[in-house]
């Protein structure tokens, strides 16, 4: 049984074709479509609704060093205001979660977790949280949409003054008013792109998604759907949980190594981090060469080696062109290295290129 | 409510199908172009393949997803929509204008709907 989002009835109305994901019916596009949805976040603007993701407080005199125990960063030293990425590990140092941290106090945070994790995420905190730390699972009562694309901080100013807007990038303000609804307002997003993330209750998700709606409308903002976060995403190449990273490959794997603090006393996964040493498989760039699209779960070869498999791939919008990421053996990593994939019995060429497929233009 | 032209010839897997010049052209139908989303890429047979009827001859990808495209009759391929390899989204634009290939020396054909038999299929498929 899916949850809809306090967003449903509107997706509805705007045309979005609704599809389950991680336990909720959002929209995969809306009549757009997903290419035109990828290129107004680019060029111009796009709102998404994401209050499918999980929403989780960790308060008390303990939540810096609960948080710093059984996250990979290290948030000593955080300023209040600010949002820092993280890794939370197993004990063997796979994923259980990458997640987003706020912190609104000394003593007072917010951590975000993917939709799909949430409840393994809650289970695995519960379980290691330490003495002196409360945590409370919150996402029910919180909505959550996105507003990405260059045109956003312009429509974000016709709604708020100046102060009120998070100038600089992975910074957050809270108890702000749009239109008398009190939001959290997050200089963040999922897209490669300049935008905000827009944290509110429930019952003011429709009324915040219209607000925004008209606001952009003569920017060229359009409601856009899970198939554009998507493709968005990886042209940006940034990691997906269940794609990129799993229980089964750590964040040194992954890439993440900069959300990872081995100098920190300690953390769970740390250990086995340590133990395992420089990662034997690494997460790598492909543009396609040949013809065809390479998707997840596709075994990349070099002649007859198999070298390791694709976790995402897709024709890119912007780009215009495919490509894909992959977890290969770190000796035949180099950019440049010609490899192949195994598109259904099919090969299909590609070339391993440095990550990010795409850097937004500066502004 | 998706196109679905009265003079063509219909499978239940959305292909759509006409005979001109003794030859069967094959296209997919508007409702398949809409549910597929944006087409970037389309793998075509080459001519002289042979093909079977209700057996997959080409791959159709969208940004979302590939789906195959399954053959309406046994035969011969005489004809491949070349420009389609260039421009994919002709589909989109064009369903029944962007044929995919063109099927000589038919033997047997898979069970053809007429417009309205398509569009019952149509029909249960948005309801499901």
């Amino acid at each position: 049984m899916e949850l809809k989002t306090p967003l449903y009835d509107v997706h509805i109305a705007e045309g979005g074709k609704i599809v389950p994901f991680a336990g909720y019916l959002l929209p995969v596009q809306y009549k757009t479509g997903v290419v035109a949805e990828h290129m107004a976040v680019r060029e111009k603007a796009g709102l998404f609704d994401v209050s499918h993701m999980g929403e989780i407080t960790f308060t008390g005199p303990t939540a810096l060093k609960t948080l710093n125990h059984i996250l990979t960063n290290d948030f000593t030293g955080m300023k209040t205001g600010r949002v820092r990425y993280s890794v939370m590990c197993n004990e063997r140092g796979g994923c259980v979660d990458d997640v987003l941290v706020y912190k609104f106090g000394e003593e007072e945070y917010l951590v975000v977790v993917n939709a799909s994790n949430r409840h393994k995420d809650y289970a695995h905190m519960a379980a290691n949280v330490l003495e002196g730390t409360e945590i409370r699972d919150i996402s029910d009562a919180v909505a959550q949409v996105a507003i990405q694309g260059p045109a956003a901080p312009a429509i974000m100013a016709k709604l708020l003054p100046a102060e009120s807007i998070p100038q600089k990038y992975y910074t957050a303000i809270r108890e702000v008013k749009i239109d008398g609804m009190s939001c959290m307002i997050s200089r963040t997003g999922y897209t490669g792109e300049n935008g905000y993330e827009i944290y509110t209750a429930c019952g003011n998700a429709e009324n915040l998604w219209k607000t925004l709606r008209a606001a952009g409308e003569e920017y060229g903002l359009i409601p856009c759907g899970l198939g554009a976060r998507d493709t968005l995403r990886l042209e940006a190449a940034m990691p997906l949980y269940g794609h990129e990273m799993d229980e089964d490959i750590t964040p040194l794997e992954a890439g993440l190594g900069f959300g990872v603090k081995l100098g920190k006393e300690e953390f769970i996964g740390r250990d086995a981090l340590i133990a395992a040493g420089e990662p034997r498989r690494v997460r790598v760039g492909l543009a396609v060469t040949g013809r065809g699209i390479i998707r997840e779960h596709q075994d990349v070869f070099i002649g007859d080696e198999l070298i390791g498999h694709s976790t995402s791939g897709t024709h890119c919008p912007y780009l215009g062109k495919a490509v894909a990421m992959a977890l290969v053996d770190a000796a035949h990593a180099a950019t440049g290295t010609a490899v192949e994939a195994d598109v259904r019995g099919r090969r299909v060429a590609a070339e391993i290129v440095p990550l990010p497929f795409y850097v937004k233009k500066d502004q | 409510m998706a196109n679905i032209p009265a003079d063509l010839k219909y499978t239940k897997s959305h292909e759509w199908v006409k005979e001109e010049d003794g030859l069967l052209v094959v296209g997919l139908t508007d409702f398949a172009a809409t549910a597929l989303g944006d087409i970037v890429f389309i793998r075509l047979p080459e001519a002289g393949e042979e093909v079977t009827a209700g057996e997959s001859f080409a791959e159709v990808e969208s940004v979302k997803a590939v789906s195959d495209v399954f053959s309406p009759a046994t035969g011969k391929v005489a004809e491949v929509n070349e420009a389609l390899n260039d421009a994919p989204e002709a589909v989109n634009e064009d369903p029944y204008g962007a044929w995919l290939i063109k099927i000589a020396g038919t033997e047997a054909t898979d069970e053809l709907l007429d417009a309205s038999a398509y569009e019952a299929v149509c029909a249960a498929e948005e309801d499901a």
